[in-house]
């Protein structure tokens, strides 16, 4: 696919994928998303607004220029009681050099140790310990939470990669419903949302809710850190939400995730409840075919390369024979890929024995599910 | 974090954002949401006064940026959304007069003019646009979220030498209207409010020399202000509203709602916003 390097959230020619539940594969333009949901679906999205998580710097003990991009928030055991802190981060640190280098070529930071130090513009940090790698470390900010927030405000800068030439801006990386700042990088695939549309779903029955999972970094350049993601994500689910979630369980609607990151969220706090409840988790889960999908009927995503955690979702919800036919058309079609790019919406694979057939369009979701059921059972 | 909203206009643990609140109405409005129980992020142009107001009130959160700045708008919201933990209320507060001394239009240079557009209509643009995911959030868990635009009569009459900061406010005062149209499906209300004349920085500078007896003090400008916020967030108070229903009772007496009229003639004397400090 052609990367994006542009970065407009909603370019008038996005395109979109349709993988229907059998498999069926149509174009559409991407601001025509809404048309392929029906009424009674339940939309959720990702409202995590993006930190400015690269920060440059200097490693004081060997006076080592080194870029930080902030990775994760530090977080206790899941099913523990815990707390999300504003002044610790799981980090990954690179040499000298910026995001114009691929990843993949970054020159190695210093050797790092705990109690080094390491100053910003305007943020000072210490390692506190390194996290079973050498250059993924955990990092607290001195001084108090409202100083690392101005700290963040003014000298950090959105997380990026070399396939986008132009320097990111907070504007560029924050969704229209960004809320809280809790990201790392975007949750992008939101970008395809705007408030007319969100207006658009009310007008036909269609439900729009939101959860906010602390989406992490993405890509790291190094082949064992990548191995290691996605890292624990925070998540907190509303009360309107999980009730959104039960009410459309009774009416047979189904449940259109907006990212990767929503599906992670929800289907990690069903895995523990069996049902969605509110409240906060850690996602610690990885996702992939062998992965149930309890919650999630639909999902809307950017388009992935095959082999990233990304990747890996999307075939909880397909077979990779039709995955495989899905790429080889975005491939001949020339749709664009990260997070600026063109999107995908995926509907979960019908189960076998496949009832849908036999029903008109107009199918009773209720009814299919208890046949699921059923056969799930037998 | 629990709201809890009595009848007494408390506003416990509301989440609010004001601009320009290092002086005049926001300085007095940042003390009344403070003894009230909000949880207050305020925004000035200037370190040294965010500083000084943070030391009299420790528990607000002080913020160092310029509404008139693009560059600055996200920063802004990022230490509000990030410090408050969300936002309930957002009161754009912070003006600016265009020239001083005032001056005729034909005298208004094009910069000044900008300069008036930047802090009294895009600048509020540009920042409930950032925080609009924040308050519509704030709407989504069962919350009333809130935009409150600091507007004056100089938004309605035409008064000679107010040609810049009028055409703002007026500007500010029909996109209020119009955010409130579109936004009342999401939950979140947008109020334009007039604090009348009141005994503030900017009146000095517009006005140097009014006698500050016959002006209102900003402190009850401010009771009043909150006293309408309290009134939206907790559902009644629809008779602030600016909207169809309210408009055409307001343009009968060619004004909006006042929120505090402390007798002036409006004539003569129009009210007016704050100074962004």
């Amino acid at each position: 696919m052609i990367a994006a390097n542009w970065p407009v959230q909603r370019p008038r020619d996005a395109r979109l994928l349709v993988v229907d539940a059998h498999g069926r594969i149509t174009h559409a333009p991407r601001s025509r998303f809404i048309d392929f949901l029906k009424p009674g679906d339940l939309v959720i999205a990702n409202d995590a607004a993006t930190l400015p998580a690269s920060l440059r710097g200097v490693h004081v003990p060997t006076g080592a220029p080194i870029e930080v991009r902030l990775a994760g928030h530090r977080c206790q055991t899941p099913g523990q009681n815990y707390t999300v802190s504003d002044t610790e981060f799981s980090a990954v640190v690179f040499g000298a050099g910026d995001f114009r280098t691929r990843t993949e070529d970054r020159a190695l930071p210093p050797a790092l140790a705990p109690g080094d130090r390491l100053v910003f513009e305007g943020l000072s940090a210490t390692v506190e310990a390194l996290l079973d790698h050498p250059r993924l470390v955990l990092l607290r900010f001195r001084g108090p939470t409202q100083a690392v927030w101005a700290g963040l405000a003014r000298y950090g800068r959105p997380i990026q990669y070399a396939h986008m030439p132009t320097p990111l801006a907070m504007w560029d990386v924050w969704t229209p419903i960004a809320a809280l700042p809790a990201a790392f990088e975007p949750p992008s695939a939101s970008f395809a949302l705007d408030w007319g549309s969100i207006r658009a779903m009310r007008g036909r029955g269609i439900t729009f809710a939101t959860i906010t999972l602390a989406a992490g970094i993405s890509s790291t350049g190094d082949p064992e850190l990548d191995r290691r993601l996605p890292f624990d994500e925070p998540y907190r689910i509303p009360e309107t939400t999980a009730s959104a979630i039960r009410e459309i369980r009774t009416t047979g609607g189904r449940v259109i995730a907006i990212g990767t990151t929503v599906v992670r969220a929800l289907e990690h706090a069903a895995a523990r409840h069996g049902v969605v409840r509110a409240g906060e988790g850690i996602a610690d889960q990885r996702i992939g075919p062998a992965s149930p999908l309890r919650i999630v009927d639909a999902i809307l995503s950017g388009t992935h390369e095959p082999g990233g955690s990304h990747y890996q979702i999307l075939r909880a919800f397909l077979d990779d024979a039709t995955l495989a036919d899905a790429d080889a058309v975005l491939e001949a079609r020339g749709y664009r890929t990260h997070e600026f790019g063109d999107s995908v919406l995926i509907e979960r694979r019908c189960q076998t024995p496949c009832i849908c057939d036999s029903v008109s369009d107009t199918v009773d979701r209720g009814r299919i599910e208890k046949v699921r059921l059923k056969a799930d059972a037998t | 974090m629990t709201t809890h909203l009595d009848a007494d206009g408390h506003l416990d643990g509301v989440r609010v954002a004001i601009t320009g609140g290092t002086s005049g109405l926001g300085l007095a409005l940042v003390a009344e949401l403070m003894r009230r129980g909000a949880r207050v992020a305020f925004v000035a142009r200037t370190r040294a006064r965010v500083d000084e107001v943070a030391r009299a009130h420790p528990r607000a959160f002080g913020i160092v940026g310029d509404v008139a700045r693009k560059e600055d708008i996200y920063p802004i919201a990022l230490q509000i959304a990030g410090n408050l933990g969300g936002l309930d209320v957002l009161i754009n507060n912070a003006s600016s007069l265009g020239p001083v001394p005032l001056a005729l239009l034909a005298d208004t240079e094009c910069e000044e003019l900008e300069l008036a557009l930047a802090t009294n209509v895009l600048g509020p643009f540009r920042l409930t646009r950032a925080l609009l995911g924040a308050l519509t959030a704030s709407a989504r868990e069962g919350r009333r979220s809130v935009v409150l635009n600091v507007s004056s009569d100089a938004a309605v009459n035409a008064y000679p030498q107010w040609g810049a900061y009028g055409a703002s406010k007026a500007a500010l005062r029909h996109m209020t209207r119009i955010w409130d149209e579109e936004l009342a499906v999401e939950g979140v209300r947008f109020l334009s409010l007039d604090p009348g004349d009141m005994d503030t920085p900017l009146h000095a500078l517009a006005v140097p020399d009014s006698d500050p007896t016959t002006l209102e003090r900003p402190e009850s400008a401010a009771r009043e202000l909150a006293d309408a916020i309290a009134a939206a967030v907790t559902g009644s108070g629809a008779d602030t509203r600016v909207g169809p229903h309210r408009e055409g009772d307001a343009s009968a007496s060619g004004a909006e709602p006042a929120a505090g009229v402390a007798g002036a003639d409006p004539r003569v004397r129009p009210g007016f916003a704050e100074s962004r400090a």
